[in-house]
């Protein structure tokens, strides 16, 4: 194995973005008879990093990221976001889910152009925004249609929009490719990657897909079974302007490779039902 | 860049014109029609019992320009719209307030499941009692036949609102009133739509069968005053006008239905 592929920390003391630390959620705790869910975690997010999570199913991923959203909080440990406690959802902060959360009633351009309408940003400036926005998603041709005619590929993609349009600091990703096909999904990394580059945001990226977290990120982070805990955090050293097409370097197997040798054991752990 | 196709949806949103099964159910009307018409003027039917539906349209006509029953009509439509009005409303205020208490919808729930197979108008003796003989009776005995659909309509349509649009609208840091109305009242729409198309059609139902024995008004009211007085043109040309409200009615609301049921499809 190159050396590269062995669990690093960050090289340069870089700014921390977003930051965990003991986190650890426990369901139902008050019954007595918890699920301990998550953690203890400790997570630094750089700023303008690209961070993908993987573990076996049931593991806190989600959890993981409810936190980071402010969607709950944790049992015990701290969250920040830009070096405040995460209490309630953060401004600047977008979540992109697995399921499909367009809403059906309105077009593909209202959608877009929802939550900037109720912050009150100028219908100029809100036109301006939600045309880039769907530019940048590639559904100018479909700006009137409706979610319901729409592939599921496409409904991601105004999910996607929805959510650049806020302009976000930090964006997190909850297997957003779950239920797309694998060529779909391929090309929407891509789609992500590009925006990443454009928008400078940090993105957080749960996903179960080892292929999709060794392409896409800058480091990967590897959590265990129930109680997920981070078991490795991998560096994968691809350049900034990277794209799909890096499937065929030889290091992409390489950190897949590590990726499940990490997992695989995880993995048996949650099939044999622990 | 499009590398995604869009599925094409070609029933999703446009509502077809005139398909092959809408033709043929034309066919199948006029045929029935005709055949009623031939029966009665060959003299298979005779004319004592049924009138040939030429005889019913003009009867109608004629009891539609000569004003005779405008009193009868205005009223039971009134009641109708009453009744509807009310068991929406009510339907939909109960069905909100049950789903946000589940140990009580979990107890209501399979009363209401069986509901519909209580004859509810026994109870009009109980109605008369307590409203007296005219429309507040009547309204009352519709809106009990028309609540439960729509409670459990309501009931139906909130849960089915995704999940992940509620996390959405947490996202968005949305107060419980901008949810309601902007995420959840929409998303529940189609659904709830169902619970005022069969409001609006036992409302009907209600409000007619009550006029038979609450009332001294109202189409169904002068349907049976024609029925005892052998006055067979006049009850056939109010039977008629029922069954064309309906239609109509029910078709308006029908193609509200399947646009709001194409935004749906996921």
């Amino acid at each position: 194995m190159s050396p590269a592929l062995a669990s690093v920390a960050a090289p340069v003391p870089a700014e921390h973005h977003a930051r965990l630390t003991g986190v650890t959620r426990v369901f139902g705790a008050r019954k007595g008879t918890g699920v301990h869910a998550l953690g203890p975690v400790d997570l630094d997010l750089n700023r303008g990093e690209f961070f993908s999570v993987v573990g076996p199913s049931g593991c806190g991923k989600s959890t993981l990221l409810d936190v980071l959203a402010g969607l709950s909080s944790p049992t015990a440990g701290t969250a920040e976001f830009e070096g405040k406690p995460i209490n309630g959802v953060p401004a600047g902060v977008g979540v992109v889910f697995q399921e499909d959360a367009s809403f059906p009633w309105l077009s593909v351009e209202d959608n877009v152009a929802f939550g900037l309408r109720r912050s009150g940003v100028d219908a100029a400036e809100v036109a301006r925004r939600v045309d880039y926005a769907i530019g940048f998603m590639g559904l100018k041709d479909f700006s009137k249609a409706y979610p319901a005619q729409l592939s599921g590929g496409m409904r991601q993609r105004v999910c996607i929009a929805r959510t650049l349009v806020m302009q976000p600091r930090l964006i997190l990703l909850d297997e957003p490719f779950g239920a797309l096909d694998q060529q779909t999904r391929l090309l929407m990394g891509d789609e992500l990657l590009r925006l990443w580059r454009e928008t400078g945001a940090t993105v957080l990226l749960i996903t179960h897909a080892l292929d999709e977290a060794a392409m896409l990120s800058d480091r990967v982070g590897v959590m265990s079974a129930r109680p997920g805990l981070f078991i490795d955090v991998l560096e994968t050293g691809w350049p900034r302007d990277r794209d799909s097409r890096i499937v065929s370097h030889p290091r992409f197997g390489e950190l897949t490779a590590h990726l499940w040798d990490k997992l695989r054991a995880e993995s048996l752990k949650h099939l044999r039902g622990s | 860049m499009a590398s995604a196709p869009a599925t094409p949806a070609p029933a999703a949103v446009a509502v077809p014109t005139a398909s092959p099964a809408t033709l043929l159910r034309l066919v199948v009307i006029v045929a029935a029609v005709g055949a009623l018409e031939i029966a009665c003027r060959v003299g298979w039917v005779p004319m004592t019992i049924v009138l040939p539906p030429s005889v019913m349209a003009e009867s109608l006509w004629q009891l539609l320009l000569s004003g005779s029953h405008t009193r009868d009509i205005v009223v039971s439509f009134s009641n109708v719209a009453a009744a509807a009005s009310l068991a929406v409303v009510l339907g939909f205020l109960i069905g909100a307030i049950l789903h946000t208490l589940p140990p009580v919808r979990g107890a209501v729930e399979p009363l209401l499941a069986s509901y519909y197979a209580v004859p509810t108008f026994m109870f009009y003796p109980v109605f008369i009692i307590l409203f007296g003989v005219g429309s507040g009776a009547i309204i009352a005995i519709a809106v009990l036949l028309a609540i439960v659909a729509m409670i459990t309509a309501t009931l139906n349509g909130i849960d089915r609102i995704p999940l992940v649009l509620g996390k959405t609208a947490r996202m968005m840091r949305m107060g419980p009133i901008e949810r309601a109305l902007k995420i959840s009242l929409p998303a529940a729409l189609p659904y709830l739509f169902t619970g005022v198309k069969l409001s609006v059609a036992y409302a009907f139902i209600g409000v007619i069968a009550s006029e038979f024995i609450l009332s001294g008004a109202g189409i169904g009211h002068a349907i049976a005053y024609a029925y005892n007085n052998f006055d067979n043109r006049t009850m056939y040309g109010l039977m008629l006008l029922i069954v064309l409200a309906v239609t109509v009615i029910n078709a308006v609301l029908d193609t509200i239905d399947r646009r709001l049921q194409a935004r749906l499809r996921r």
